[in-house]
């Protein structure tokens, strides 16, 4: 992965010099070990700051959105989950397809850094650094090896499209294998074969920890409004408390708004400070958009959003006949 | 809802009623319900209408904070796919309607609390038949206790 960092700081220095885009969004190191920040280049002398390696977790859509951004030509640095948020942001209308060129990245997964320090625990780490299947992570009087594997993002395991569906440039040229090997329609089966209680116990229980900081949302690269229903008092549809009920409210409403268009990255797990695996939730969005409507998000910018278009026939099983 | 009933001893029993909130298409069911009303044509008195210009103008957060105001119910009547006066407010309610029901399916609160169901205005029957069969639905379910805010 980490190979593919000198082609890409080429392409986007030919990309500057060429006044082909006015900015590129992209990763460099961040400030502490095992986290990359955000990198706004626009000159060629800053493209060395750019890197793409095992830590380029977040998604950089979002900065899209910045009105800075609005009237230029941006460069993105994108994954194959990032292009697909991307692509939802192109299909709603919110991302103008000409003004961006998307740099692609073929992805071999990315690391979780939560699992390397609870398992590095408690010693600090100062330095990690990734040679092929392998992390090593360095501290003071200590240095230890971690297989790569072991350590994915938890989304990564899940991930069906590691190479990103849309792209002006696809850096290295070639996509890259894809490595699945979690079975979630068989965990999802399991899970609706529970009892109504046992889903509802499943799910109170999970969610009980919400504190309503409202972090997946932010961190969704599909939450763009710029005024979400949690932040509306006129009318104020969710109750400021962390009563049960407005926990299990907002996240009924969260899901709501972004089925049919959740490509399961995990940016919301992943942003909890609570540490509430909200993937069982977005997977399940996934099947049923699939199963009701024969629809993945994110994968062409022509197609119309599941929410925003219907069918004379769609599947309506559930009204009541009153016979 | 509670109606006073005596049992064997003639002490006063309280029997439970649901409660059910139903959003009616202005030009469609809510029609439809007067058509019953005209035509006296019984049904139970379990619900209370809301009148709305369209099925397709219910927002998702009135069925479900509806549910977390205490009703034990909610039921959303529209025109017949094809007919809808703005031409598809139906079909996007629809949509709109199966993804909300699905999810808080899965997440364990019985869908049978979220009601749809098609009522044209000539169908007063119909919509006797309908609140029927969504009260004695929700009266097997009980009140409702999993998302209600106390």
């Amino acid at each position: 992965m980490e190979n593919l960092q000198g082609s890409m700081r080429e392409i986007v220095k030919n990309l500057l010099n060429e006044q082909q885009v006015d900015l590129v969004i992209g990763y460099e190191n961040g400030t502490i070990p095992l986290r990359t920040s955000p990198c706004f280049v626009t000159k060629e002398a800053e493209v060395q700051k750019l890197v793409w390696n095992s830590w380029c977790d977040l998604d950089l859509t979002k900065f899209l959105f910045k009105p800075e951004n609005q009237n230029k030509k941006v460069g993105i640095i994108v994954k194959g989950c990032d292009a697909r948020a991307l692509v939802v942001c192109i299909a709603e209308k919110q991302i103008e397809r000409n003004k961006t060129f998307i740099i692609g990245m073929p992805c071999p997964g990315i690391l979780d850094r939560k699992k390397i320090e609870a398992a590095i625990a408690p010693k600090e780490i100062l330095e990690a650094e990734v040679i092929e299947d392998q992390v090593i992570v360095k501290g003071k009087d200590f240095e230890q090896t971690l297989p790569k594997k072991d350590y994915l993002q938890t989304s990564c395991l899940a991930c069906h499209y590691n190479n990103p569906p849309i792209y002006d440039v696809l850096v290295g040229g070639e996509p890259i294998e894809l490595l699945t090997t979690e079975d979630w329609d068989a965990k999802l089966s399991e899970f609706e074969a529970k009892s109504p209680e046992e889903r509802w116990a499943y799910f109170t229980t999970l969610l009980r920890d919400c504190i309503k900081c409202y972090a997946c949302r932010n961190a969704c690269p599909l939450c763009y409004c710029k005024e979400c229903f949690v932040d509306q008092t006129q009318p104020q549809w969710v109750g400021k408390t962390i009563d049960l009920s407005d926990i299990m409210f907002y996240h009924i409403m969260r899901a709501f708004h972004v089925a049919g268009r959740c490509i399961g990255c995990g940016a919301c797990t992943r942003a909890c400070p609570m540490n509430i695996d909200l993937r069982l939730l977005s997977k399940k969005l996934e099947r049923i958009v699939k199963e009701r409507y024969n629809f993945e998000a994110g994968l062409n910018p022509e197609e119309p959003p599941a929410m925003g278009t219907h069918k004379v026939d769609d599947p309506q099983e559930f009204v009541t006949e009153g016979n | 809802m509670t109606t006073a009933e005596k049992d064997s001893q003639g002490e006063e029993l309280k029997t439970w009623e649901p409660r059910i909130l139903a959003f009616l298409c202005n030009w469609c069911s809510y029609a439809g319900a007067d058509l019953a009303g005209i035509s006296r044509i019984q049904y139970p008195p379990n619900i209370r209408v809301v009148r709305v210009p369209c099925s397709g103008r219910i927002n998702p957060f009135y069925l479900i904070k509806s549910l977390q105001a205490g009703w034990d119910g909610v039921l959303v009547s529209g025109c017949h796919p094809g007919d809808c006066h703005y031409i598809s407010g139906n079909l996007v309610a629809r949509r709109r309607f199966a993804i909300l029901k699905d999810i808080i399916e899965f997440m364990g609160i019985d869908p049978g609390r979220l009601n749809f169901s098609w009522v044209s205005a000539a169908e007063g029957e119909k919509f006797s038949k309908v609140v029927k069969e969504v009260v004695e639905k929700v009266k097997k379910l009980g009140p409702i206790e999993k998302l209600i805010k106390v």
